[in-house]
């Protein structure tokens, strides 16, 4: 069963339609990616699923329940993690403070409650390090360069047992050598059953990783294949539009 | 593709750009020691500012040094201190409050009422005449119902409403305000009830928490209430806002908004909160100066919200969000009611100080650029 079924999404901010009538499902352990030119509405689409903001229309079904988000942590709680395209970070906190923001590391007495500053240092340097980062957990983001911001939206996908990661354009700032440490994230992911959406503009980093390309021109999904059945020429021609419908 | 749309992208793409490095920088691995940490913060330099001017100040002017101007001037700055604490998380998440000045005006115009001898015409009867709604202890709690109300209508038309703060708080310093007059009747209160009235004013007024007559002991030392509350106050508000969620939210709130609420951070409900609280430090400064003064004035309080933020400001707050702290707040307040005091004592006319405190806002934001600048 999928983990998630899109089934006539619709969104529209006044008179601009993000997206129209689109309908996208999800296995577990698949790599999805999703492509489309600026303004296609892929990053609307991923805040839709994320609960950023409900669709005017249409039905979310995670495990083949309906689910009304209202807020994020609502589908945080359904097992969707997200990396935003904008990385949603606080540059006045240090790494470790961003990656666990809104679930930080406490430890209590009775009642009173305060924070694991050791604990979640300890675990946001673990966590770099899997992502093959120089990331060190005491800086503040305000001094990263943008990988290593990246890198700590990455990790705080890791923190929970995600079912659904959704990553919008994750390799848009990062090097080389890195680029591969979070295609090897993904594969990673995927062999341990969780599913994936990667966003991006690098075909080659589709191609390398997805199982399945969807489309998206002007909020409508134009196309969705298997990446076997296609090629990077026909992804080209989608997105543009050269090539209408596939 | 609409014009909105392109210049969205636009500005996407030269986003991305900027925050492209070409592979990975040469790491900087050498992390600051506690003093490098220590010397870059403004708390520090107004610090070093403040002792400088009392050491100058002991040699020049015998007075300054004695144990009854010091009694005095730590509890002066007590009040503004207190305030300024409370102001402090709201700064942090980027806001302001305007209303302190008056919420310290209806406060000391509530605990008034509770406790003065004449029946209040416009009150029931069986409130007149009962004793308990008299009582010190009433009036301590009425005055910091008060400050919790006015908190949450600011909380609440900000954080759930959505209207800037400036303007909430501008609305609420003219609403508190009159209320109070309206409520006083316009009167100065200090007929109060011989039974109840000194043990409100010892809140206030009294020194060494009480401990010294608690123990029968001979403290070597005398400060004020009001002064020790301000310390305990500092240091818990400290504790709070580094160790624990909600201090960690609030600085998240005041680094990018929106990403805390992506992360799950309840943003709504931390904003109410940081206002209730710093309404509520307002009531409490308004409780000690009337047991410090020993009467209530619907006037107590005006352009005090100025010296509080000031006080957090010139401490090291800043005012776009995102920084702030308890010990600000703290050394900001002492430094500006140290200036004060020494002006005073020079002779300068006491009407140039509101010249001093508004250079000192305006020179705390400009070193606060300056320091933002070399950062990028
Ligand atoms: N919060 C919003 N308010 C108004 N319009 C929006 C908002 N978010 C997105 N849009 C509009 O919706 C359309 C789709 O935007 P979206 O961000 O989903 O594009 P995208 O495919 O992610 O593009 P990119 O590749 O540039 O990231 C655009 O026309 C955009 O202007
Ligand atoms: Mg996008």
């Amino acid at each position: 069963m999928a983990v998630l079924e899109l089934q006539g999404i619709s969104k529209h901010f006044g008179a601009i339609q993000a997206l129209i009538d689109v309908d996208v499902g999800l296995e577990r352990g698949e790599v999805l990616g999703l492509m489309g030119d600026n303004g296609a509405g892929k990053s609307t689409l991923v805040k839709v699923i994320a609960g950023n903001f409900p669709p005017n229309g249409g039905e979310i079904r995670i495990d083949g329940e309906v689910a009304h988000f209202h807020r994020p942590v609502e589908a945080r709680e359904k097992g969707i993690e997200v990396v935003y395209q904008d990385l949603a970070l606080c540059n006045n906190l240090t790494a470790a403070a961003n990656v666990f923001l809104g679930r930080e590391i406490k430890r209590s007495i009775g009642p009173i409650r305060w924070l694991n500053h050791g604990a979640m240092y300890k675990r946001a340097g673990e966590l770099f390090g899997e992502l093959k980062s120089e990331t060190r957990p005491r800086h503040l983001v305000r001094q990263m360069s943008g990988g290593q911001r990246q890198a700590v939206a990455i990790a705080r996908t890791r923190l929970s047992n995600a079912k659904i990661v959704l990553m919008d354009e994750p390799t848009a700032a990062i090097s080389v050598r890195q680029v591969a440490e979070v295609l090897d994230l993904i594969r990673r992911l995927r062999d341990s059953g969780i599913a994936v959406v990667l966003i991006s503009h690098r075909m080659p980093d589709v191609f390398a990783v997805c199982d399945r390309v969807v489309v998206l021109r002007r909020g409508r999904k134009v196309a969705d294949k298997a990446i076997k059945a296609s090629s990077p020429e026909e992804v080209t021609g989608l997105i543009t539009g050269a090539i209408h419908v596939a | 593709m609409s014009l909105e749309t392109r210049l969205r992208s636009v500005g996407k793409e030269a986003r991305r750009t900027q925050a492209a490095p070409v592979g990975d920088p040469v790491l900087d691995t050498h992390e600051k020691t506690i003093f490098e940490k220590l010397i870059g913060t403004q708390a520090f330099w107004v610090t070093m500012a403040l002792l400088i001017i009392c050491v100058v100040m002991s040699i020049r002017e015998p007075v300054f040094a004695t144990e009854d101007n010091f009694f005095n001037i730590t509890r002066n700055f007590a009040f503004i201190g207190v305030m300024a604490l409370g102001m402090t998380p709201v700064i942090i998440t980027g806001g302001i409050d305007l209303s302190v000045g008056s919420v310290m005006g209806l406060v000391a115009i509530v605990c008034g009422l509770v406790l003065l001898k004449q029946p209040i015409p416009w009150m029931p009867d069986w409130w007149n005449d009962a004793t308990w709604t008299h009582s010190w202890w009433m009036a301590l709690a009425l005055g910091l119902l008060a400050g919790v109300i006015v908190g949450l209508i600011n909380g609440v038309l900000i954080a759930y409403v959505g209207l800037p703060p400036f303007v909430v708080t501008l609305g609420m310093l003219s609403i508190a305000r009159a209320v109070a007059v309206v409520l006083s009747g316009n009167r100065m209160l200090y007929d109060f009830r011989p039974d109840q009235a000194p043990k409100f004013k010892i809140i206030g007024g009294g020194q060494n928490l009480g401990l010294d007559q608690l123990f029968g002991a001979d403290f070597p030392f005398r400060l004020s209430n009001p002064f020790l509350i301000l310390v305990v106050l500092t240091i818990t508000l400290g504790i709070v806002l580094r160790m624990t969620g909600w201090g960690r939210h609030i600085f998240a709130i005041g680094g990018n908004e929106q990403a805390a609420n992506l992360t799950g951070v309840p943003v709504k409900r931390v904003k109410v909160q940081a206002y209730v609280i710093c309404s509520l430090s307002a009531a409490l400064a308004a409780i000690l100066s009337v047991g410090w003064s020993g009467s209530a004035n619907n006037s107590l309080g005006q352009s005090y919200e100025l010296l509080a933020i000031a006080s957090a400001v010139i401490g090291g707050a800043n005012l776009m969000g995102g920084e702030g702290g308890a010990y600000a707040a703290f050394i900001g307040s002492a430094l500006i009611f140290v200036i004060r005091n020494s002006l005073l004592m020079a002779g300068v006319d006491s009407n140039w100080q509101g010249l001093f405190v508004g250079s000192f806002i305006i020179l705390a934001v400009v070193l606060e650029r300056i320091r933002g600048k070399r950062r990028e």
